[in-house]
């Protein structure tokens, strides 16, 4: 079963097309995570799927609802966590819980709540009083308390600690191993990796990849990255490294399709010319790699350097 | 049933965070009585030589500011601020209806403005002797949800018009300053003169007047019937635009 279907979806402000006719499909049960550069329209994406936006063309569906005439039946069934907002300053951090529990037909327990996001030590704490990283995660907190079947969570863990990352990863996991469906905009690469089952990397309105992490790394470019270093008299021959490979001062960086066979020969030269390769690393390209190839990022930042 | 429910539940919890403020809370609470006091010692015992104090002018006018500055001003610069504050937004996404939300936040100024009517009755009764009209008690309960209903729906609409918090307080008392100076609060203006009519085009000085009308008979005479059906005007036209103007997003 699908929780959210998007199809040809399209949206314009004015003459600027901010969405360009986009498919995709959550399946329930799943963290999917959106991914791409600012104004890339992640966040208008999921404001439309959120019933906060809509669409200028094109279906979607949220549990078989449009979002756009926002039915009730469907705000119970969803959360939302959104980038930035507010909660009442002056109420205590479980009162507030309670306060957005009472909106929903099945709520989930209020100290699970605060104990999934981490804030069970500090229920009668005024939200006022709250450091940003515990805010978020009443930010969080009052995303899940209506024990949504779909949660929708923008960055959730921008200015989280790397402990407290972790505990919310954990806790979004624990959601989808519930059956929950999650999806998540983020812009931590490691953070799609540790917690995607799929994802879509939107570049400009377009989706540009849409799969399981190995889909999209798998139909890239399957070569493998070399890394050495080695002192700067001993530069290895033309026909092994071309001059092009250099990478920083006495590094270099090589690119094959056959590493095994390109190492053979390059430890080769090194043992023969009695070269040490300081570095030596070889490694596929990470998911961050491939997306700052697929965003067009890649090409700007080295064009900057 | 479970809607209404949800309705006592949030004034409830609405009133809880308004008191957690004590600061706001008690200058709420100060504010009209200060104005009384300044008034009547600037103004002393007699106005117009008819034998009435200044505090029975200033009585049912303070009144009539209680209800404006609680329902009109306050609920438009907060209405503003849970909007920027993205409270509005996140609200919007929960399965509350709109209309719940909406509404105890209004139940919730109109009743700390009949709060402020009775502290400030009571003050003008027991401190300058300006009898509370018993007489009268369901016709003063009518003018003061009727012009509860009009300033809600007005305040609703200008915080559609304020672009951010800031600018707030700045919007909201150019808009409404001039008019209760106007419109026989702050001062009186005798009916004839051209300040009391340009006045009587907004609800403000219908209000005041309806209040005098009840409080203060002698002045301008009894509770003119057309001064509550200007306020009603003032009421629909209030809620047209604030169906228009309302927005439940930050500007930013």
């Amino acid at each position: 079963m699908s929780a959210i279907v998007v199809e040809q979806l399209r949206k314009s402000y004015g003459e600027l097309e901010a969405i360009k006719g986009i498919d995709l499909t959550v399946n329930e049960g799943e963290i999917f995570a959106l991914l791409g550069p600012n104004g890339a329209g992640k966040t208008t994406t999921v404001e439309i799927l959120e019933g906060y936006r809509e669409r200028t063309s094109g279906t979607v569906s949220v549990f078989g609802f449009d979002p756009a005439l926002r039915p009730e039946q469907m705000r119970a069934r969803i959360g939302i966590v959104l980038q930035s907002a507010g909660v009442e300053t002056y109420l205590t951090v479980a009162e507030v819980v309670d306060l957005y529990r009472g909106y929903y037909p099945k709520p989930r327990d209020r100290d699970e709540v605060l104990r999934l996001v981490g804030l069970d030590d500090r229920p009668t704490v005024r939200v006022g009083k709250l450091s940003g990283g515990q805010r978020r995660r009443l930010d969080v907190a009052v995303g899940i308390c209506g024990n949504p079947d779909l949660l929708f969570l923008d960055e959730p863990t921008t200015g989280f600690d790397p402990g407290a990352r972790r505990h919310a990863w954990a806790t979004i996991r624990g959601l989808r191993d519930e059956g929950k469906t999650i999806l998540l905009t983020t812009h931590f690469m490691d953070e799609a990796q540790a917690l995607a089952d799929r994802i879509a990397i939107m570049r400009a309105g377009t989706v540009v990849a849409l799969g399981t992490i190995d889909e999209i790394q798998a139909g890239r470019d399957s070569s493998s990255r070399i890394r050495f270093e080695v002192s700067a008299e001993k530069t290895p021959p033309a026909h092994l490294v071309p001059t092009d490979a250099r990478h920083g001062e006495h590094g270099y960086e090589l690119w094959s399709n056959k590493p095994v066979d390109l190492l053979h020969r390059l430890t080769g030269w090194a043992l023969e010319a009695d070269v040490e390769l300081a570095n030596l690393s070889v490694s596929r390209p990470s998911l961050e790699d491939t997306y700052l190839e697929l965003t067009g990022e890649a090409a700007e930042q080295t064009a900057s350097e | 049933m479970r809607n209404l429910r949800l309705l006592v539940r949030q004034i409830r919890y609405e009133n809880r965070a308004f008191w957690r403020n004590p600061a706001a809370a008690f200058f709420t609470f100060a504010f009209p009585l200060i104005f009384m006091f300044v008034f009547q010692a600037i103004f002393g015992d007699q106005i117009e030589g008819n034998g009435l104090t200044a505090a029975a002018f200033f009585t049912p006018a303070i009144v009539a500011f209680s209800i404006v500055n609680a329902c009109f001003t306050s609920l438009a610069m907060t209405t503003v601020a849970v909007r920027e504050e993205g409270i509005l937004k996140r609200v919007r996404g929960t399965p509350l209806p709109a209309w719940v939300y909406l509404s105890a936040r209004i139940c919730h100024s109109v009743l700390v403005g009949l709060l402020l009517v009775v502290v400030v009755s009571a003050f003008g009764a027991l401190v300058y002797n300006v009898a509370f009209p018993w007489d009268q008690v369901p016709v003063l309960i009518l003018v003061l949800l009727l012009g509860s209903a009009c300033f809600c729906a007005l305040g609703l609409a200008i915080s559609g018009l304020v672009p951010n918090e800031r600018a707030a307080p700045a919007i909201v008392n150019a808009i409404i300053l001039p008019l209760l100076f106007i419109s026989d609060i702050f001062v009186r203006i005798p009916p004839d003169n051209l300040l009391a009519k340009v006045g009587d085009i907004f609800p403000v000085r219908h209000f005041a007047v309806a209040l005098q009308g009840i409080w203060t008979p002698a002045l301008d005479g009894p509770l003119d019937p057309m001064d509550l059906v200007w306020i009603a005007g003032w009421a629909v036209l209030g809620l047209v635009l604030a169906l228009r103007l309302f927005r439940w997003e930050p500007r930013v």
